[in-house]
């Protein structure tokens, strides 16, 4: 029935079940494939209408985007440099290569001599490819000619000019892609691939096992290829790209025009940290100033509190038990009037000054404090509610933050400065056990914990993963923490603010020797490419940053729930203050604060903003507050940091950092108390 | 002209890759377009010894603890 009434309505130009699936299934599969940075994610975008990451720094691009091209599946893959299974990513890559039809390799034909390796590699697999010469705006500007008939001729796969930037030759991708061959494949290779192929292996999986490929031998039930073999294959295939390239390739001018003062300038120490200072005062300008302060104050206060949280409080109290306490205040935060509403049986139950409330609190300066007696109610609605709190703290706290963090980092990023930055920062970061590219989550540390845990995932082996996620855990003061502790400092004075950078700076370092020393092996050295300085496109940074922040809404924004949810339930259970008593002894002896202080560490577990909040309306001396901050900076990340990092680490390892936070936090404070006290 | 190592490398001078270390590492460098027998010029050196060689128009940072298992003709 239900066929007949979809498929058969309009014969001519209707498909029945049966020949449209067929046709589905019989969808071929075009694969965009390349080194890091060359424009693949521009072309994903461009034929699927769709936007991806597009990333400078190599490790960004860790899912797979798939959309549909016309006939075809499209798909997007990590940038790699070569097929085989170093890593996670060329696995991915590996697999979706290998199950591709027609390859689409994205070059980047200002660095043809390391692009074209891995060229000849896809043409030894006996892939089926056409090759698109990117970034020729770049070429024709630097004066360099490519001939790209002779290469098309030396590959024997169609070759076609292309900006991706400029949007040049989009015409002619259709065409390449129709023109998709099977390449030049050298005969001695062949023939090593056809023993290989004997065994019933397929021509590509063929070649990957004569390079070494053990995954992928071990899947095929075959001997895998020695190192020696490996090496033979590439070093025949690199002396054939150099020969190509000599050939293609022929440049007026030499240098002068890829001189880019600015990218040496960030290289050096000497002058690269004068450049890095510059360019922190701007992002702290941008970022501590613009967003956290002016931003975040306006979707906080105004949208969130005042009028997503009342709304919402209000609309709960119309059914249920609640008293309200609101407050006016003037512009200097005075109190110049107040008054307490009790709705025993809900706002709905006593119209009269349910209305009084109403006009009472919609005055200008009013807030209103909403008390619901139902523990339910509460654990949904009240002041750490579920929803409530929540939602305010995500999206119109956190938001706003990692948003300014990922467009900061986008721009720096884009201009190729960043793999500079890791550069210059190499040899310190190799002093505790990492390397340059440490930098990078670290950084974002700044801007959220959480955030910087899933990119810890851009580091090389996993002892570096274990490092960089401990001085996250440990010492990185998030950006809504910070502002919290900034203000508390500059009550406080110089002598506080020093003893408060140099505590935690010390803990750093001591913590990072420390993890170098114990966790066995050895980190993996620095080896990046450099891309060509430039000014970012606004268009792509802005698109990263948004594709970016809903990434990470997506992966970390629901634990931010669960973590309210667990709280609030200790809360209602009265866990909380069993916690809070358990820790005075520690607080009043050992840190030298006063009892309630118990409280701030115990709220930093839920958002570590809110256990540096909880200290202003204790009454400290200002070094009670410096040694409080201290412990608080130390102490656990927030919940949703937590779960993030176990996620990514696994139990052992998440929670051992997690005790050894607890650990360090009163070792410190209160060594530090018993100092300055 | 000796040999010696690609931390040594003079800032502004060319070297030629003698060998490199063994294993992955090795492959990496050779997708990169470093490989034994290639003459690099090296574009700067950094204080501790790491290297950022221009090879054609690619410039690639290499970081201490690899460049000094790089044998290299220093010129
Ligand atoms: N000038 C120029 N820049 C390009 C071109 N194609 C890509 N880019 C830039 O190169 C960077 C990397 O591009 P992306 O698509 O992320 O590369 P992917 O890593 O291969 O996915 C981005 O900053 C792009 O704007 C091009 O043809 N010309
Ligand atoms: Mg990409």
């Amino acid at each position: 029935m239900r066929s007949d009434k979809i498929f058969n309505a309009d014969n001519d130009n209707q498909l029945t079940f049966e020949q449209a699936q067929a046709i589905i299934d019989k969808k071929k599969s075009l694969v965009l494939v390349g080194n890091p940075n060359v424009g693949k994610s521009l072309f994903f975008n461009f034929l699927s209408g769709m936007y991806v990451d597009v990333s400078n720094f190599p490790g960004t691009t860790v899912s797979i985007s798939k959309a549909n091209y016309k006939k075809y599946d499209l798909y997007d893959t990590p940038g790699i440099y070569g097929v085989s299974s170093f890593n996670e990513e060329e696995e991915v890559a590996r697999d979706i290569i290998l199950s591709g039809d027609i390859i689409i390799n994205v070059v980047n034909s200002l660095h043809l001599e390391r692009d074209l390796f891995l060229t000849l590699q896809l043409i030894d697999m006996g892939k089926k490819i056409a090759v698109l010469l990117n970034f020729s705006d770049e070429v024709t500007k630097r004066k360099i000619k490519i001939n790209d008939e002779k290469l098309s001729e030396m590959l024997g796969v169609p070759v076609i000019k292309t900006s991706a930037a400029d949007e040049i030759g989009f015409d002619r991708l259709d065409e390449a892609i129709e023109n998709a061959k099977i390449g030049n494949q050298k005969l001695e290779l062949q023939f090593l691939i056809q023993q290989v192929m004997d065994k019933g292996v397929s021509q590509p999986e063929s070649l990957l096992i004569l390079e070494g490929d053990e995954i992928v031998a071990k899947r095929n039930n075959v001997p895998c290829g020695t190192p020696d073999e490996r090496e033979k294959i590439y070093i025949t295939r690199r002396n054939l790209v150099n020969e190509i390239v000599d050939t293609v390739e022929h440049e007026d001018s030499k240098k002068g025009e890829f001189f880019n003062l600015l990218g040496k300038l960030s290289l050096n120490p000497k002058t690269g940290i004068p450049v890095l200072a510059i360019i922190l005062t701007i992002v702290y300008f941008f970022i501590g100033d613009v967003i956290s302060q002016r931003v975040v104050d306006y979707t906080e206060n105004t949208l969130g509190i005042n009028t997503f949280e009342y709304y919402t409080k209000s609309f709960v109290s119309e059914y249920t038990a609640t008293s309200i306490d609101v407050e006016i205040l003037d512009d200097e935060d005075n109190v110049i009037n107040q008054k307490s509403f009790s709705f025993p049986e809900g706002i709905k139950a006593l119209p009269l000054s349910g209305k009084e409330f109403k006009d009472f609190s919609s005055q200008p300066g009013a807030t209103s404090t909403f008390h619901f007696e139902n523990k339910i109610v509460r654990l949904f609605f009240g002041e750490f509610g579920v929803v409530t709190m929540t939602i305010t703290y995500l999206l119109f706290l956190l938001m706003p933050l990692v948003i300014g963090f990922y467009f900061v980092m986008a721009l720096l990023e884009d201009s190729g400065y960043l793999p500079r930055l890791a550069t210059m920062l190499d040899r310190s970061l190799n002093k505790i056990g990492l390397n340059g590219k440490a930098v990078i989550p670290i950084m974002l540390g700044f801007g959220c914990v959480t955030m910087a845990n899933i990119t810890t995932r851009i580091l090389g082996s996993n002892r570096e993963k274990t490092i960089v996620t401990a001085i996250l855990q440990f010492a990185i003061p998030c950006s809504a923490q910070l502002s919290v502790i900034a203000v508390l400092l500059t009550g406080a004075g110089i002598g506080p603010m020093a003893i408060y950078a140099t505590v935690i700076f010390t803990v750093l370092i001591g913590l990072s020797t420390l993890l170098d020393k114990l966790i066995p092996g050895e980190s993996s050295p620095l080896l990046i490419d450099l891309p060509v300085m430039q000014v970012p496109k606004l268009k792509n940074v802005l698109k990263k940053t948004i594709f970016r922040t809903s990434g990470f809404m997506k992966e970390a924004g629901v634990w931010f729930f669960v973590g309210a949810l667990a709280v609030g339930f200790l809360e209602i259970t009265g866990i909380l203050y069993v916690f809070q008593d358990v820790l005075a002894p520690l607080t009043t002896k050992w840190l030298l604060l006063p009892k309630e202080a118990a409280n701030a560490f115990v709220m930093g577990m839920v958002r570590r903003d809110f256990g540096a909040a909880g200290l202003f309306s204790m009454t400290l001396s200002t070094m009670q507050i410096t040694v409080a901050i201290i412990t608080i900076t130390l102490f656990v990340p927030c919940i949703a940091s937590f779960v993030v990092m176990l996620k990514e680490r696994g139990w052992k390892e998440g929670l051992t950092i997690w005790f050894g936070t607890w650990f360090t936090a009163f070792l410190v404070g209160g060594i530090v108390a018993q100092i300055i006290i | 002209m000796n040999n010696g190592t690609l931390d040594k490398a003079k800032k502004g001078s060319p070297v030629t890759i003698l060998s490199l270390p063994e294993g992955e590492i090795k492959v990496r460098l050779i997708r990169l377009g470093i490989s034994e027998g290639d003459t690099v010029f090296c574009l700067e050196r950094l204080p501790g010894g790491t290297i950022i060689i221009q090879k054609n128009r690619q410039e690639i940072a290499i970081g201490f603890d690899l460049a000094n298992k790089i044998k290299v003709i220093l010129q």
